[in-house]
């Protein structure tokens, strides 16, 4: 079956299809990891995302339970220069194709997704509609225009959790961290549950005293959509500001940031890959992290705020890190969980912990 | 950290002659290095025999020293030049244990210099296998089974611990040399003593075998500040059991999940920081098990290597610039990244795209070599192909190579599943057969161990083959064209398939619109924008190639490196290029070798990494509209494609063809009245038998169009003459034959001159030290010539210019001239062979007399006149010049080097087929002293004592008082065969009498084992060499004593000990030569 690639100025790539047989809006993005397509597929953040892998071929080890970052695939449709149809890894459970299908998501491929890279970097992410059924271009382009964008939207809410739960409860744990979710993936808990926590996950939109209540630490998740358009979950932080120790990754970091003070800006194209430089300002130490964010936090208005830059991008000197040490807290843009990705910045979750005083 | 500012003075030590597993991607490190170093501001001291490459160039370094890798020439540089510093990590394993040597024996401690980028104790632990082991686990990563031995009993009793089959590998041997798989005991013993005699610590590390494992490389580097970043992942297509540099590589890795993969990144991280390497780069190997995810570590380089070169060429990341930068305390946030510009270095390249390199054997000229791939290196060179897919990588790979693909079609079932089941250059070739005869994926699996994802994608290939097949080309729709060349093959390929011509299929391709479009290789994805035009084809939509802003010449490489082609003609390309520049011009450059100086990205203008074939190369043509092709520096490859690419710059096609057409060549000889040897071409056997009546033995029997003496054979009888026109006649693929009388006794001269299309300037007169009879590559030669008259010189001269301006030669031509004296003393010079093209030695003329020829041919080319260039054009009649006799007393010598160690070959006797990888060079101040210096650099043992064993032919005894005497005088023992024995008493110079090979014991083999001989002088019977004296010569190999074979040669040994035992071997800087007289 063939399949489209319209982007909403107006360029469009034919392929072929793969995956589900379907029709599905989001922004077009780009991830420049090399491995990890499964763990790309089930992270939350990619919420109404269309995903184009940058490597040649993808799904060349198939898919398997272990890998899933989430129990979902996230991404509205997934791009690639080649799909395996044969795959080898004595880990897999089932093909690519059949996942994507079981899950309803279109996958295009044979299309020049280096010149769809090229375009993306000049003209910014943007609106983008992937069909695999056959939909005529009139009504793609209805269900273009229809979409209304990531800007505005508060799609962490929709994916995180809609109930509070236990991850993990050992007998003894070494802190109590409450993870605001706002599409958090499993390697982040797994993390601090092997780190001796006990880890409750709450909803975003919860208030502050649910997240607070019986923790040490209060963890803000990765998430989907523009930090500016959760002014609920802000305010719920501002409120919180001093009392508990607080850190958070990605869409968590940013989050921070506003309740701060500080704004956030939508990048160009976003970071996301597997091989973003970061130095970390205090010690030099340069990490190789995993990112994947489309928005960032303002250097000057953080400042002004009271933050201090801790970890800066060295790509384009945005902020990777900040800390401020009234309100108690820390937070990176990156993913110190990488899942996919090197593990360079592991030792952050220990920081993390210590910097709950713990 | 800011560069350091407390060293000065920078050694940097290169890797020396081309050997197996050494090859010029050393060149290629190495120069970087030197540039790197330079831009920084330091003076940079280098050593290296190598002559032939870009790094020795007197512009390179500040030093210059062409001088052997040993640690008395290493002492004298560094006692001379005073270097603050010494980086042992750009010059492969040569460089690296000259280091070590030059520590251990306090010579760096003496002269306070310090080593930078790897430190001794990492470099022991890295290199020492007990202690890697050791050290591996303490960091609590897991290791093959394994310990060392230094004797076989110690050895054998490791097999309780590793079981059979066993790995065997020699401590610090290059490429695995010396090591290899047994699978039974008997095989385990022959290895194990082999390996003990080859480990220059004699000490071997047996292994349990991981065979079948699949395997992969990451490349890493590391700053002084502990940042650690993996520029490359490779993975293996053949599983664990064959040496990396033999196998199929690709990167990035392809069957890893993102947790595989970073364990992997893990691992090698662990590695790097547990052998405490500070800082540059270095490769670590691991063996996965495809059952469980079990990891083992195989070994770590600290060093550049071979695979660095493919990482990066295959990222565009350029591991040994950034690895001298790191030497000297710069951090990696603190490096740019030349090609986005405005990002560090300090990252982890992406691609999207595939690479696959292939290896490029060259076991045709080793009969009866073992075509096994094992754990010790066999191959000589290699392609790489980039495509948007491994399909369209592996296509291009393949296209790339030239040949080396094997008949497979007409293999029994049985033959098939060998080659499936035991890895020879054929495998590949064997998968693809076994695909298209229907074999199931899975029984090909079971036999090779490799991946399933691999054979799966080569099935995608051998399915679209198959839709094609049978069919005719008009029949194929634009679709399925277009499919067939996205799935990698090529033209010729589809030619093949659908029965008819390459140019019928790129003809109805073109009118479709089915054409290449180009992209970057740019180290992020496409995630920035890039800077460097580093680009390859591919079938996609969007073409990024961009404009230049000058007028273009396209300079074509010389693919795979070869025996006979390699690493010079890289050179002299590398020059074209620069040459090119400095005209004001934009150079583009064509090349598939990863290897080399001239794919580096900053070499030219733009890079275009692709096959050397019309149709790649035509496509880059179409693409480029250029004002024209450089193909006379790329050796035999690109000349190749004289009528089907144009327009030329340089000397015709038909002057080309003139040379290589028999008959045309005969008619341009005899117009210019200048003799050959009497000769004919026969395209049949029965045609060549009668002309071999005619012309009667010795006889040279060839193919024509073949490099590097391929299949050529001196027949002194029916016998010899019938085996060699079988091969010559296979080898020949539909070109005629040639045989010629054989000029047994002369001397034979290479001259290498150079036209601007009028006028010819000869540029220097090599003569060989070996007689006519061995391959002018293989022979030593000596520049100037030491036995050649003024007048005969002059006739070489007058012989070269004449046919220079019929040619109309336009670059660079070289003239093979033999020398032979008659009866009464009459001396008659034949022409042997023109070749309007650059010839192996442009690098050690250029050398030698100090005028850059390739990149002054390259003006020519451009349409410059010899005046405008400054060269003085020869004229017949006309005195000859001084500079043709001297460059102020200095002689240089061109040594070859062979691989005879790594196969298990019939005999070493040299002959017309080339068998040498590389060459050294030696300067000195008398003749003596030059060859004593190439003879060292070659890793010659030539012995200032001891005994010498002689047995020569009966022509050659009247001058063997020459030799023996010399040698007795200064305290030889010699040890004679009879014949030759006789000869020495009549000439009254004492010797001893021992047997020949089954004259009965102890005989001369005995005497080679027992340690009595130092040095074999073995001039082989006018005709084939015999058992005995193969058997002799092979036990002198094989124990390490040099065996010299020509009389000729024995002479200038002669000369060479006298100058050794006289100490007066003295390091020579190229920058302080005198300037070349004109």
């Amino acid at each position: 079956m063939g399949g489209i690639l319209l982007l909403e100025d107006g360029k469009s790539f034919t392929g072929e299809g793969f995956g589900a047989s379907a029709t599905r809006v989001g922004e077009v993005v780009f991830n420049t990891a090399m491995t990890g397509y499964q763990e790309v597929l089930t992270d939350p953040s990619y919420c109404e995302q269309i995903v184009v892998m940058t490597t040649s071929h993808v799904g060349n080890t198939g898919v398997n339970d272990d890998d899933a970052e989430s129990d979902g695939v996230w991404v509205a449709g997934f791009v690639a220069r080649e799909f395996s149809r044969q795959h080898s890894s004595h880990r897999a459970t089932e093909g690519l194709d059949r996942y994507l299908r079981r899950h309803g998501v279109p996958g295009i491929q044979g299309i020049d997704t280096r010149a769809l890279v090229r375009h993306i970097r000049e003209r910014g992410a943007m609106k983008a509609v992937v069909s695999t059924d056959g939909t005529d271009a009139h009504e793609l382009w209805r269900r273009l225009e229809a979409w209304p964008g990531m800007a505005g939207r508060a799609l962490a809410v929709e994916v995180g959790t809609r109930t509070p739960y236990v991850f993990h409860d050992p007998p003894q744990p070494r802190a109590r961290v409450s993870v605001v979710d706002g599409g958090v993936k499993r390697n982040i808990l797994r993390l601090l549950a092997d780190a001796g926590c006990r880890v409750t996950v709450h909803p975003i939109d919860a208030t502050f005293e649910d997240w607070a209540a019986d923790a040490d630490l209060v963890f803000f998740s990765n998430g989907p959509g523009d930090p500016a358009a959760l002014p609920a979950v802000v305010e719920q932080i501002r409120r919180g500001l001093g009392e508990l120790p607080m850190v958070g990754i990605c869409l968590g970091h940013q989050l921070l940031g506003l309740a701060i003070g500080a704004d956030t800006y939508k990048l160009k194209f976003g970071h996301r890959g597997a091989n973003h430089p970061v130095r970390d300002e205090q010690t030099g130490r340069i990490e190789i992290t995993s990112q994947n964010h489309g928005f960032c936090v303002e250097e000057s208005g953080l400042s002004r705020a009271g933050g201090t830059v801790t970890h800066r991008h060295l790509n384009d000197g945005t902020v990777a890190g900040f800390r401020h040490d009234g309100h108690r807290i820390m937070s990176v843009q990156f993913h110190p969980e990488a899942c996919p990705g090197p593990h360079d910045s592991r030792g952050l979750v220990e920081r993390f912990l210590r910097h709950a005083g713990v | 950290m800011p560069q350091r500012t407390d060293i000065e003075t920078i050694l940097v030590i290169g890797s020396g002659p081309i050997v197996i597993g050494q090859a010029c991607e050393f060149d290629y490190s190495g120069t970087q290095a030197c540039k790197a170093l330079r831009s920084l501001g330091y003076r940079v001291v280098l050593l290296n025999s190598n002559p032939a490459t870009i790094m020795t160039d007197p512009e390179v370094a500040d030093a210059t020293y062409v001088e052997p890798l040993s640690l008395d020439f290493a002492r004298q540089v560094i006692e001379r030049e005073r270097p603050d510093a010494l980086l042992p990590t750009v010059g492969g394993q040569t460089g690296l244990n000259l280091a070590m040597e030059l520590a251990e024996a306090g010579v760096l401690d003496a002269h306070g210099v310090e080593l930078i980028g790897a430190r001794p104790d990492a470099i022991a632990v890295a290199e020492d296998r007990q202690r890697f082991k050791e050290r591996m686990i303490e960091h609590g990563l897991a290791v093959p089974e394994s310990g060392t031995a230094g004797s076989l009993d110690e050895a054998e009793a490791l097999l309780d611990v590793t079981g059979l089959p066993a790995i065997i590998r020699p401590s610090f041997t290059l490429g695995g040399e010396g090591g290899g798989i047994a699978y039974n005991r008997d095989e385990f013993r022959e290895i194990v003593v082999r390996g003990l005699d080859l480990s220059p610590v004699g000490q071997v590390l047996v292994e349990q075998s991981v065979l079948g494992w699949k395997e992969f490389e990451l490349e890493v580097m590391r700053d002084l500040a502990d940042n650690v970043i993996v520029i490359c992942s490779i993975e293996n297509f053949d599983p664990m059991g064959v040496h990396t540099g033999d196998s199929i590589t690709v990167a990035p890795a392809q069957t890893l999940t993102d947790r595989e993969y970073q364990r992997l990144r893990d691992m090698a991280l662990t590695v790097m920081r547990a052998v405490g390497v500070e800082t540059g780069g270095s490769n670590v190997q691991f063996a996965v098990n495809p059952d469980d995810g079990q990891i083992h570590v195989i070994e770590m380089n600290p060093r550049v290597s071979r695979s660095s070169a493919l990482a990066s060429k295959a990222t565009g990341f350029p591991i040994a610039k950034i690895a001298a930068q790191l030497a000297v305390g710069l951090t990696l946030d603190e490096i740019d990244n030349d090609i986005t510009r405005r990002t560090p270095a300090c990252f982890e390249p992406v691609l999207d795209y595939t690479v696959v390199k292939i290896p490029r054997w060259n076991f045709e000229k080793f009969p009866g070599a073992d075509r096994t791939l094992d754990t010790r290196m066999k191959a000589v060179g290699e392609v790489m192909g980039l495509g948007r897919t491994f399909e369209e990588a592996l296509g291009k790979a393949i296209s790339s190579l030239e040949g080396g693909w094997p008949d497979a079609g007409g293999w029994s079932d049985e033959v098939l599943r060998e080659r499936l089941a035991i890895p020879t250059p054929d495998r590949l070739g064997a998968v693809f057969e076994a695909l298209r005869r229907g074999m199931d994926s899975s029984d090909i699996h079971r036999l090779t161990h490799i991946d399933r994802w691999f054979l799966h994608r080569v099935a995608d290939i051998v399915a679209v083959e198959r839709q094609l097949d049978g069919r005719f080309l008009s029949g194929l729709s634009d679709e399925e064209l277009r499919r067939a060349k996205r799935m990698g093959l090529s033209d010729a390929w589809l030619a093949r398939i659908l029965g008819t011509t390459e140019e019928s299929v790129r003809s109805r391709r073109r009118e479709a619109g089915i054409e290449v479009v180009y992209k970057r290789v740019d180290t992020c994805a496409a995630e920035f924008q890039s800077f460097t035009p580093y680009l390859y084809s591919s079938y996609e939509d969007e073409d990024e190639a961009g404009e230049l802003d000058a007028d273009r010449v396209i300079i074509l490489g010389n693919g795979p490196n070869r025996i006979g082609q390699g690493l010079e003609f890289d050179y002299c390309c590398c020059h074209a290029s620069y040459a090119v520049r400095a005209a004001g011009l934009r150079s583009i450059m064509v090349n598939c070798n990863p290897e080399t100086v001239s794919t580096d990205y900053d070499t030219s203008d733009k890079l275009y990494f692709e096959p050397i074939t019309a149709e790649h190369v035509g496509a880059v043509i179409a693409r480029e509209r250029p004002r024209g092709v450089v193909l006379q520096f790329g050796g035999q490859t690109p000349l190749k494609l004289s009528h089907s690419i144009g327009p030329i710059l340089g000397t015709s096609a038909d002057a080309i063809d003139l040379c290589e057409d028999r008959e045309r060549f005969n008619a341009l000889l005899a117009s210019l009245d200048i003799r050959q040897p009497e000769g004919a071409m026969a395209r049949s056997r029965d045609e060549a038998i009668a002309a071999a009546a005619r012309i009667g033995f010795p006889l040279l029997v060839r193919p024509s169009y073949v490099l590097g003496g391929r299949a050529m054979k001196i027949c002194y009888d029916e016998a010899d003459f019938q085996a060699a026109l079988t091969e010559a006649l296979d080898a020949s693929d539909n070109h005629p034959v040639l045989l010629d009388r054989f000029l047994e006794g002369a001397i034979e001269y290479d001259v290498d001159a150079i036209g601007d299309g009028q006028d010819i300037h000869v540029a220097g007169i090599m003569e060989h030290i070996e007689e006519a009879g061995v391959h002018s590559g293989d022979s030593a030669c000596v520049l100037p010539p030491v036995d050649l008259g003024h007048r005969l010189a002059r006739r070489m001269v007058e012989a070269t210019v004449r046919i220079g301006q019929r040619l109309r030669v336009r670059g660079l031509m070289n003239v093979q001239i033999a020398v032979q004296r008659d009866a009464d003393g009459g001396e008659e010079l034949f022409v042997i062979e023109v070749n309007p093209r650059a010839s192996r030695t442009i690098p050690y003329v250029s050398k030698a007399t100090g005028v850059p020829l390739a990149a002054l041919a390259t003006r020519l080319c451009l349409g410059e006149t010899l005046a405008d260039v400054g060269l003085p054009a020869d004229r017949v009649g006309a005195p000859l010049r001084p500079a043709l006799r001297s460059r102020g007393g200095y002689y240089f010598i061109k040594a070859p080097v062979f691989p005879w160690g790594r196969f298990a070959v019939d005999d070493v006797v040299l002959g017309p087929e080339m068998h040498s990888t590389g060459e050294v060079m030696g300067v000195g101040r008398s003749f003596g002293e030059a060859y004593a210096k190439a003879l060292v650099a070659s890793s010659m043992r030539l012995p200032q004592g001891g005994g010498v064993f002689v047995s020569v032919r009966d022509a050659d005894k009247e001058h063997l008082a020459d030799i023996a005497g010399p040698l007795y005088a200064m305290g030889f023992r010699l040890l004679a065969t009879a014949g030759t024995w006789a000869a020495l008493q009549e000439a009254g110079i004492p010797a001893e009498q021992v047997f020949k090979v089954r004259e009965g014991r102890p005989d001369i083999v005995d005497h080679v084992r027992n340690g009595d001989v130092q040095l074999m002088i073995n001039t082989p019977l006018g005709r084939k060499s015999v058992y005995d004296e193969a058997a002799m010569r092979l036990a002198g190999l094989r124990f390490g004593v040099p065996c010299i074979t020509t009389m000729r040669a024995a002479r200038a040994a002669v000369s060479a000990i006298r100058s050794l035992r006289a100490g007066e071997l003295r390091a020579v800087k190229l920058q302080e030569l005198p300037p070349s007289p004109a």
